[in-house]
């Protein structure tokens, strides 16, 4: 039995037409327009407990929708959904009292009170018996090395310390799932890197199911085994990070740094996407040409310093796969 | 812990954040206290150049201001959080309160209690004294209780109607102002005799927003004035404010129906 099952869910919203201008306005009062938009449409899959799931897709392509449903919030039009063995909008409270919520845009601690006070009011909300608090709040507080914090009033911490001290506040009631809504949003890259592994640890050692809503690909990449790409109300893609590239493109890059400068390198099989004064990045089709044989030709004909081949960045495959293309990627269209 | 105990914690947390703002809670207060005052004023004019409305003196009029303004400034220092609601569904705030194992009228209700209310509570106080000194009042067991079940069933009422404002929120955060006809506009027009009105205006605040049971009927009572334009009987003046309690009640059922559709179509 899954942790988390979601069987062809629909959720449509009605968005209210707004006319222009004043006398629109007022027009609009009296009668309104609506227009339907489909968030979800037909979506499913399942967890297992202790899996951590990155859910990936454009603003606006149902990712939160996903997770409010999944929390009990709000209620959808068709589909089956269970998280602990229960339907989340039928039993919301049972349902919440197991999970954990972090939105990386909005903090749920007090603005004007120290972390701690919104910890003890957080411990009664759950009700929380005062021990196992203690127990929780001491081994977050130095997980997240958020000690010296504690006493400020939160309105004057920083993004980072703020996000610590919101993903202790989140765990305080020690739940089995935890909803992570871009939790590194804007954050520098050292409380990024100690947010990425304090959620690692906790899917590690604690168990907890982890999924995770980000735009930053380095989240995805460095915490991710599996994912869930959607677009437009449906899954897209449901798999690992190399599914998700060989669904996308099969290009390869060759990174080339030559001997002396501005030098040059042509093959038929494999085309520059850049170049700096020492240094080429190629492309090609494995499947056109084995990188073997492409490499040994330019070793033969170029005088080479260095070479290895990688795989395009995550960033460029979701924007190619959004359709979000950039400049210098545009013509990358005729390999996929 | 239960939902008191918890509702008295989440209390305690506002009155700390409040007083984080020392300066701003005095001045506010003091504004409170004038706004208010400045009302008075406004009254004090109007008999003062025509003497009497329909029979009815100063005092008597000073009674139900009173009692009203008492009523409205513990009915909007409880129910601030549910005044302010809009801006939790526009943030998207609302979401937070559902994704906690509580009632949402319990958080929502918990948010705030504004205590520079206590301006206009004292200034409410003032006019009450006043006018119960001049009209000699007796200040028996009975009338003192009529008089907090008054206050009670105001402040009950008032905080019904910010309930009933916040649910609007479920279907629009637009002209929300429509609310402040019955909550600012009810409070001046219960601050005069209800016999002066015309009858629909009447029957509109006695039966739909029933802020006559809060003051106009247990104001008779307490004066021991009987009711020679509306012809309402001491026991109907005397349970009359228990309406406002009644009024609450089915404002927080009103809720739970906006809760359930914010739900189903979410925004």
């Amino acid at each position: 039995m899954p942790q988390i099952l979601v069987e062809n869910l629909v959720k449509t919203f009605r968005v209210a037409r707004r006319r222009a201008g004043a006398l629109g306005a007022l027009v609009g009062l009296a009668r309104r327009e609506y227009r339907t938009v489909r968030a979800l449409d037909g979506v499913s899959f399942s967890m297992e407990e202790g899996e951590l799931l990155g859910y990936i897709g454009p603003n606006g392509a149902g990712k939160s929708t996903t997770v409010k449903i999944l929390s009990g919030i709000l209620v959808p039009e068709a589909g089956r959904v269970e998280v602990l063995g229960k339907t989340p909008w039928k039993h919301r409270i049972e349902t919440v009292r197991n999970i954990g919520v972090v939105f990386g845009q909005r903090t749920q601690l007090w603005w004007d009170l120290p972390a701690v006070e919104s910890f003890e009011l957080l411990r009664d909300i759950y009700r929380v018996p005062q021990s196992e608090y203690e127990r929780t709040r001491d081994e977050l507080v130095e997980l997240l090395q958020i000690e010296p914090l504690l006493d400020t009033p939160v309105r004057q911490l920083s993004l980072g310390q703020r996000m610590r001290c919101d993903l202790a506040a989140a765990l305080l009631h020690s739940p089995r799932i935890l909803y992570l809504d871009e939790p590194t949003i804007g954050l520098d890259a050292v409380s990024k890197l100690a947010v990425r592994e304090f959620i690692r640890r906790l899917n590690r050692d604690r168990g907890v199911t982890v999924i995770l809503t980000t735009h930053d690909m380095d989240d995805i990449e460095a915490l991710c085994r599996r994912v869930i790409v959607i677009h437009e109300g449906g899954i897209f893609l449901d798999g690992t990070l190399d599914d998700l590239r060989a669904r996308v493109t099969r290009e390869r890059r060759l990174i080339v740094d030559l001997v002396h400068e501005n030098g040059h390198i042509s093959d038929p099989d494999a085309e520059i996407i850049s170049r700096d004064p020492r240094r080429l990045t190629l492309r090609f089709d494995p499947q056109r040409v084995a990188p073997a044989k492409l490499i040994a030709r330019i070793t033969a004909k170029h005088e080479i310093r260095d070479l290895f081949v990688e795989n395009p960045p995550i960033e460029e495959i979701i924007a190619r796969l959004y359709g979000e293309k950039k400049p210098s990627t545009m013509a990358l269209g005729s390999y996929t | 812990m239960n939902a008191a105990r918890l509702y008295i914690r989440y209390i305690g947390i506002s009155i700390r954040s409040q007083m984080q703002y020392r300066a701003s809670f005095v001045m506010l207060s003091i504004s409170s206290f004038f706004a208010t005052a400045i009302d008075v004023v406004g009254i004090w004019a109007l008999f003062e150049r025509f003497g009497t409305l329909r029979g009815w003196r100063l005092a008597e009029v000073g009674l139900f201001f009173g009692l009203v303004n008492v009523a409205m400034a513990i009915g909007d220092a409880f129910g601030r959080g549910f005044d302010q609601f809009y801006r939790k569904v526009r943030d998207g705030g609302f979401d937070r309160l559902l994704l906690r194992p509580r009632s949402t009228a319990l958080q929502v209700a918990a948010q705030e209690l504004t205590l520079f209310r206590i301006g206009k509570l004292t200034q409410g106080l003032i006019v009450l004294f006043w006018a119960a000194g001049v009209l000699n009042v007796t200040w028996t067991a009975g009338t003192i209780l009529l008089a907090l079940f008054a206050i009670f069933g105001g402040a009950t009422l008032f905080y019904g109607l910010w309930v009933l404002q916040a649910t609007l929120c479920f279907w629009t955060v637009e002209s929300l102002e429509i609310m402040n006809a019955f909550t600012y506009g009810g409070a001046e027009t219960a601050e005069f005799p209800l016999s002066i009105y015309r009858p629909w205006f009447r029957r509109f605040f006695t039966f739909v927003v029933p802020l006559a049971c809060v003051s106009y009927f247990p104001a008779l009572a307490i004066l021991g004035k009987e009711d020679s334009a509306l012809g309402s009987s001491r026991g109907f003046q005397q349970a009359a404010p228990g309406i406002g309690v009644v009024f609450m009640l089915i404002s927080l059922q009103v809720w739970k129906i906006g809760v359930r559709h914010y739900r189903s179509t979410g925004s």
